[in-house]
């Protein structure tokens, strides 16, 4: 028995994914859409290895055929001891096709597993290099964890089913073939006896098959319901305990684990059936051959070598069928798992350079926006007609409630996303006539969500510029008024940051940010809230580094503290996606408007 | 991963009980070759029907024991290994959640999820496989032996020569194969996590047009990863064939040598077929071992990632006599509070910490990025325990009460928002499940967060987290802010929880505090100016030590500091009406 569970594991570990987000061995049982396209598709990948595959296939052949052959010879064998001469022969028959199947089976093993590795090397590096292609709306509209899952469990399933399904699945076909027609070649009324336990067998598989899906399909719901559970109370751990809801926590994810339980040991104890029962179906066929061979033997109607290839192809008879719904749930799922990894392939980067996109470098950061309309979602405006001109070396202060917009403007700016309607010009060119590479160069970013890498402090600053040397990514941490706090860390500049930088305070994160900003030495400098987190009086030796760093550069500052603002040569009031006024700090608070209501409720505390 | 087997003790009679059945099993299938044999020796050629119809009964007969072993094993097995990994799940769960925020500080949230979901379902796969061959293999190896011998001794010499051949093979494969297999997941963690940094990060990795920077980081792990799969495949690959050529070898031996006595009359035709079927079964739990390497050295893995979250001793615990604290009246007192997050740490975060807020007072808390705000915050609820002296709520020390019934006189707004999938109202609702539709509006009112979530369509019922709608972080931040307030809890901690609030907002919410915890203690981290002026003590900060503490105007004219954070934010106060 447990030949199966041996199959599964006669390969190492899929990459990518060691039951990591696999769940319980369950199987997804679903379809692709397109059967024949993706098929062909996902044969693309093997095209540069055609010759490789031509002779693997013979060898299957070759294989498959050796293998039929050999439990014939053995029964011939047996049927020859009497007489040396004859007995050598088919020994020496016997070791050929022996060492034949070996040889065969071991150079099939190494095409398959280096074929299939580099096919499958190829198609996570399409994927991912096409992931760097598209732009923030689709990263807006795909979850994380959906794409991790592309990456993962769908090229796992791919992986399993190329490396090990698609061949077991055609060798095992032509064994079940070939042992028929070797049964039926030796003796037809032994091969029909043997037969007698097939219909079982057949019925076996179905029906505990479609039973398998359905409770299958019912483990994976639950599972996704306790999986889900766990990652949520994880990530909130820290709440839990602030609000000492542990033992809440732990009711309710007992009663998930228990339903979990519950269904997995009704799933497969149906699925694990199979096994054991065909198992016992083929003892039983060995019976049927021994004894009808004995009574056929008697009559001097089949000899004794015969009874033994009867008995090592009953033996081997089950195994096929055993797995064949398997093995074609397996290539079901691969398929599938294709399709999706193909959909995101063939997802079309909707923010592409024109065909006549010119390279800007050297600009003098004249900025425009000419009665932009945006909306992130169609028939939900976000940004309503907004125009303003910012000229070469001007400070550019957004102001205004949280959703208002202004996180849009400069996203808009960067080119992360295309304007519905209007037009932003830079130096008076469109933007969207500039190369979106040499546009962002111009540009230099500290992000509302600082995020760092893990990997040493120095080599998180050098992200702004890779040829950047230690020296200069020091001076830029300076100039962030980083270099203090990152000297005081154990390792220094050399401290690995952990998985995001958790290992950071919030401010010191957002301080290797700017130092990583500041290393590009931008054209146009854009600050989304990058200091909502740093305190006041970091803020103030950041902005006196900042103040040196805006000279002669155009920048946009977006804070909610008006202080930070002030010194900007205009301010513009973002409210509802529209700029509902504009000047310098002093205009602004002397019109008594909106800009002057905000400041007073700060200035005031309490009164507004 | 034998560590591990305790959590097997509940099931210890199952197991035995499937362990038992499948001795049957192999009993069972060991009797057919023999049967088989006597077939062939007594039915055959003495030309005996009636042994021959009745071995053959016999035969079915086994195959029906069998099949009843088989399925009992089967129920058996599974039942056991599903219990296990649910207790295993479970005693993981109940572990993280007597971690403290110092514990989960070091482990990291995206392994501690793969610990509980797939390294579980590994090991649990283990005590499958286990179950079903542990007891098949030993015995099928000894009886097979054992039989082998009474079969013909004539034949043992082929088996002893190819015994130690077998082993040969298959010893180094797992040293080997185990140290492969160990190298593949590492290279496949590390590819996941470039490709999981990649994703998490895309701002800015597009804002630093680093798209072919990440191309080159991934294909590095891509490559590395696809080389190690190939050799570990490649070795397999050679190690499988090779060791069912090893056992045809020994078929082969079997007919030559066996045939060959079968005619000088030593052995019978039955007995070498007897003993081609024996020898299969000694070797096939050889076979097997070569084959599952990759599936226990994958499962070694997770036992051990198992086994260092189920070691990690809780930094914090309730001591045996610690009482529950009842009434509070939100005296908090740091006496000579000292605190570092690591023993070790040169530096500490807070140093001589003397601090005192009375019952209902409103305590500010300003100062510079690593000051040590949160960690001050963090002590009274006791996420960690101070490294000397203490803090006390009403005179106790709160390393002598229930850390539960401590934080349940606490409403805490922690600096990073997390809310649940649910709906706004259970997310609002999460600290006192039991509140009224009414009080709940009622906390979002005075969070300034009931007029955004009217909005809604759904209002209240709004869903939010993944299957929901996104929040902006202000409005995620008022929704804790009135998670907090839905307690009415005797102290009241908000760790910078209004920084991605508008100050017009804030300033609201500022207000409806007033109210709110009126006669309440509420401690308030914050970065603005405007939002400590009403503060009945300001306590400034700086490098863990405190430098000043009074009301504003006392500030204003005591602490450097103080005033230089203030006219920063706030200008000459030459715009004061």
């Amino acid at each position: 028995m447990s030949s199966s569970t041996s199959r599964e594991t006669t390969r190492p570990h899929a990459p990518f994914g060691p039951g990591r987000h696999r769940g319980l061995r369950a199987t997804r049982i679903e379809k692709a859409k397109d059967v024949r396209g993706t098929s062909l598709r996902l044969f693309g990948y093997l095209r540069p290895h055609r010759a490789a595959l031509v002779l693997m296939t013979l060898l299957v052949f070759t294989h498959s055929a050796l293998s039929v052959a050999a439990p014939y010879l053995l029964g011939l064998a047996v049927d020859q001891f009497g007489s040396p001469v004859l007995l050598l022969r088919s020994s020496a028959l016997l070791l050929a096709t022996y060492a034949g199947t070996w040889l065969a089976r071991l150079l099939e093993g190494y095409i398959l597993a280096t074929v299939t590795q580099k096919a499958l090397y190829a198609m996570r590096r399409d994927l991912f290099e096409h992931l760097q292609t598209l732009s923030l709306r689709f990263f807006d509209r795909h979850p994380h964890g959906q794409l991790m899952s592309r990456l993962t469990n769908d090229i796992d399933a791919i992986n399993r089913a190329l490396s090990q399904s698609v061949v077991q699945l055609l060798t095992n076909m032509l064994n079940l073939v070939g042992m028929l027609l070797s049964m039926f070649t030796l003796n037809a009324w032994m091969a029909l006896g043997s037969l007698t336990v097939l219909p079982l067998m057949l019925l076996v598989t179905g029906v505990i098959g479609v039973r398998t899906r359905q409770s299958y399909r019912e483990l994976q719901a639950q599972l996704g319901e306790m999986n889900g559970l766990m990652e949520e109370t994880i990530t909130a751990q820290r709440v839990v305990k602030a609000f000492a809801k542990e033992a809440a926590t732990l009711e309710s994810f007992g009663r998930e684990n228990l339903a979990t339980r519950d269904v997995s040991i009704r799933a497969n104890t149906l699925a694990f059936l199979v096994m054991p029962m065909m198992t016992v179906l083929s003892n039983a066929s060995v019976a049927v051959v021994a004894g009808l061979g004995g009574w056929l033997a008697v009559q001097g109607r089949a000899s004794v070598g015969t009874i033994v290839s009867f008995m090592s192809y009953s033996r081997r008879f089950a195994d096929p069928l055993r797995q064949l719904a398997n093995l074609y749930n397996s290539v079901q799922a691969a398929l599938a798992g294709a399709e999706r990894v193909f959909e995101i392939i063939d997802e079309q980067p909707d923010l592409t350079d024109a065909p006549d996109a010119v390279v800007a470098d050297d600009i003098d950061g004249d900025v425009v926006f000419d009665h932009v309309d945006f909306g992130y979602v169609p028939g939900v405006p976000v940004l309503n007609d907004v125009g303003f001109h910012a000229s070469p070396g001007e400070a550019i202060a957004l102001v205004g409630p949280t959703g208002a917009g202004k996180t849009t403007t400069v996203n808009l700016l960067s080119r992360y996303y295309d304007t519905d309607s209007g037009c932003i010009r830079i130096d008076g060119r469109d933007i969207r006539d500039i190369s979106v590479a040499s546009l962002r160069q111009q540009l230099g970013t500290v992000l509302q969500d600082t995020f760092l890498f893990s990997d040493t402090v120095m080599q998180n600053i050098r992200y702004g510029r890779l040829d950047a040397t230690d020296e200069e990514c020091i001076e830029a941490a300076k100039l962030a008024n980083a270099d203090q706090f990152i000297q005081r860390l154990p390792q220094g500049y050399q401290t690995e940051l952990s998985e995001r930088g958790s290992n950071l305070s919030q401010g010191q994160r957002q301080l290797v940010a700017l130092a990583r900003a500041v290393l590009t030495d931008p054209a146009i400098l854009i600050l989304d809230e990058a200091t909502s987190s740093v305190d006041t009086r970091t803020e103030v030796r950041i902005q006196e580094a900042l103040l040196r760093l805006m000279e002669g550069r155009t920048s946009f500052v977006i804070a909610h503290r008006l202080s930070t603002v002030r010194n900007a040569d205009k301010v513009l009031v973002i409210h509802d996606g529209r700029i509902i006024e504009r000047g310098t700090h002093e205009e602004l608070l002397a019109q008594r408007g909106f800009y002057h209501n905000l400041y007073m409720s700060q200035f005031k505390g309490t009164k507004t | 991963m034998r560590r591990l087997l305790r959590f097997l003790k509940p099931y210890a009679a199952q197991s035995i009980l499937a362990m038992l059945l499948m001795v049957g099993l192999t009993l069972a299938d060991l009797a057919v070759p023999r049967l088989v044999q006597r077939i062939i020796d007594q039915g055959i050629a003495p030309t005996d029907m009636e042994l021959i119809r009745s071995t053959t009964m016999l035969m079915l007969a086994a195959s029906a024991a069998s099949a009843l072993f088989a399925i009992g094993n089967n129920l058996l097995s599974i039942r056991v290994a599903n219990c296990f990994s649910a207790d295993l799940r479970s005693a993981l769960f109940r572990k993280l959640q007597t971690l403290s925020f110092g514990n989960l500080d070091r482990l990291q949230t995206g392994q501690l999820i793969v610990r509980l979901t797939s390294d579980v379902t590994q090991m649990e796969h283990i005590v499958l496989i286990s179950l079903r061959m542990l007891a098949r293999a030993p015995l099928l190896l000894l009886g097979s032996s054992v039989l082998l011998v009474l079969t013909g001794r004539e034949l043992v010499l082929i088996m002893l020569v190819l015994a130690p051949a077998v082993a040969l093979v298959v010893w180094p494969i797992i040293r080997v194969g185990r140290r492969m297999f160990l190298q593949v997941q590492r290279s496949l963690d590390r590819l996941n996590n470039v490709l999981q940094e990649n994703l998490a990060g895309v701002r800015v990795v597009k804002a630093f047009l680093r798209g072919d920077y990440e191309n080159s980081r991934f294909d590095q792990a891509n490559r590395v990863l696809t080389s190690q799969v190939i050799k570990v495949s490649q070795v397999m690959a050679f190690v499988i064939p090779t060791l069912f050529l090893l056992a045809n070898a020994a078929t082969l031996a079997i007919v030559w040598f066996g045939g060959r006595q079968v005619t000088t009359g030593m052995l019978t035709v039955g007995q070498v077929v007897a003993f081609m079927n024996y020898l299969s079964s000694t070797l096939w739990p050889l076979l097997m071992l070569g084959m599952v390497v990759g599936t226990v050295s994958a499962a070694q893995v997770s036992a051990q990632r198992i086994n260092e979250v189920l070691d990690s001793a809780a930094d914090i615990s309730d001591q045996p006599d610690a009482r529950a604290l009842d009434e509070v009246k939100g005296r908090i007192e740091f006496e000579n509070v000292s605190f570092s997050y690591n023993s070790d740490c040169s530096e500490p975060v807070l140093n001589g910490i003397n601090l005192i807020a009375e019952p209902g007072e409103r305590v500010a808390i300003l100062g510079a990025t690593g000051a040590g705000k949160s960690s001050l915050v963090h002590l009274i609820a006791r996420f960690y325990d101070v490294t000397a002296g203490r803090v006390t709520v009403d005179g106790i020390d709160v390393r002598e009460v229930t850390q539960e019934s401590l934080r349940s006189h606490m409403g805490i707004a922690l600096q990073e928002t997390v809310l649940f999938s649910g709906t706004i109202r259970d997310n609002i609702r999460y600290g006192h499940t039991g509140a009224t539709d009414e009080e709940v509006v009622a906390a979002a009112k005075a969070a300034q967060a009931h007029e955004f979530i009217t909005e809604f369509p759904d209002g209240y019922d709004t869903l939010v987290g993944q299957r929901g709608v996104t929040l902006s972080g202000g409005q995620k931040q008022r929704i804790a802010i009135a998670r907090a307030l839905l307690t009415r809890p005797s102290i009241l901690i908000l760790d910078d929880s209004t920084s991605s609030v508008d100050v017009d907002t804030e300033a609201h919410i500022d207000l409806a505090l007033l109210d709110w915890m009126e006669g309440r203690t509420s401690f308030i981290i914050a970065q603005r100016v405007s939002t400590v002026l009403n503060a009945d003590k300001i306590v400034i900060l700086d490098r863990g030590r405190i430098a000043a503490i009074g009301r504003h105007t006392d500030l204003m004219d005591s602490s450097p500091i103080y005033r230089e954070i203030y006219e920063s934010q706030l200008g000459d106060g030459g715009f004061d009406e």
